[in-house]
């Protein structure tokens, strides 16, 4: 049971993964289509990254997540190294935890 | 050139090593949560190995365990559909051969595919997915192990502040591409309408509503006539990144 829930579930996710490469590869894209690619990567990406830093198990993470990311968008908006970004996310969320924020 | 690319290179092994020790830390912490749920071992690492994919490991342990298996699978597919926009989106960053992109394509995570679009279009953009692709890869692999073994003395990930660093660190891959007007839009609204469907729809479709942004300027591109007002080139995601 168990081992047909993980290949069910790896067949199937790689089944999304390569169906989006190989079609890429496959199909003549118009020159609009191609252009707005990245776009809706980019949408997809900051929509997972949003609701990953607001919401756990589709409820309010509670202040401490949030306001951590808050801190790494202000760094990497000042420019500061990815390094930096990361950490100082973690330990914001980290300390608040400590502090008892949940 | 050359040092130009090697200095790149050196600049995003350096990121990906950033995001990748916190990968194996979240990995540990699956294996030591699969492991406490009563998954075996082996199953536990194969997860791992063949699905590749935290969050749908996690929602799928968690089902699992709650005797819901079919539900496992379900949730973990609407999870997972976001990955085909994402190859989509990669083009040719894997390289030309069909080897490289059938391998690749198990490589192809979120992480990663911020990673790569964050390079500009070319050798870099698949030198970065491939860098990112593998590190991350034997990251959450050799996390994933030292959970299993570690068991119970795997701290919480979140009393790390580990579940800050993942949307932080995306984030700050997006950032630059967010210069280009129409990308930022569509990624603003993508994710203000995601973070409102989130209470209401099951994990993996909030995510997808994103892609109502994209579409939209998609009809508006096509109801105007070529050569009108209005932009009519997207820069790539990331041109200007070279930091």
């Amino acid at each position: 049971m168990l081992i047909a829930v993980i290949l069910t579930l790896a067949a199937g996710t790689y089944g999304f993964r390569v169906a989006g490469v190989l079609l890429r590869d496959r199909l003549d894209l118009p020159e609009w289509a191609r252009l707005l690619l990245p776009v809706a990567a980019a949408a997809l990406l900051a929509a997972l990254a949003a609701t990953a830093a607001i919401t756990e198990a589709g409820r309010f993470a509670g202040w401490a997540r949030p306001v951590g990311v808050l801190v790494g968008l202000l760094l990497a908006w000042r420019r500061a190294p990815f390094l930096l970004v990361v950490v100082g996310a973690a330990v914001t969320a980290a300390v608040l935890r400590l502090l008892g924020v949940p | 050139m050359r040092t130009v690319q090697r200095t790149a290179d050196a600049g995003v092994l350096r990121d990906v090593l950033a995001l990748g020790a916190a990968m194996v830390a979240v990995g540990a912490s699956f294996g030591a949560v699969a492991v406490a749920a009563g998954i075996p071992v082996w199953a536990t690492l194969t997860m791992s190995a063949v699905l590749y994919a935290g969050g749908a490991q996690f929602m799928a342990v968690g089902l699992v365990a709650a005797g819901s298996p079919l539900a496992a699978v379900l949730a973990g597919l609407l999870l997972n559909a976001r990955h085909l926009p994402f190859g989509l989106a990669l083009g040719n960053s894997l390289g030309p051969r069909l080897g490289h992109r059938l391998l690749g394509s198990h490589l192809l995570t979120d992480e990663a595919t911020a990673f790569t679009l964050a390079q500009p279009d070319g050798v870099a953009r698949r030198r970065a997915f491939w860098l990112a692709g593998t590190l991350l890869f034997v990251a959450w692999n050799a996390g994933t192990l030292v959970g299993v073994l570690a068991g119970g003395a795997v701290g919480d990930p979140a009393a790390l502040g580990l579940d800050a660093a993942f949307p932080a660190g995306l984030i700050a891959l997006l950032l630059p591409s967010l210069r280009d007007r129409d990308t930022r839009h569509a990624a603003l609204g993508g994710a203000a309408l995601a973070v409102v469907a989130t209470p209401l729809l099951p994990a993996g479709l909030p995510v997808l509503l994103a892609l109502a942004g994209p579409a939209l300027i998609a009809l508006r591109r096509r109801r105007t006539p070529t050569g009108g007002a209005g932009p009519t080139t997207v820069p790539a995601a990331g041109e200007s990144a070279t930091c």
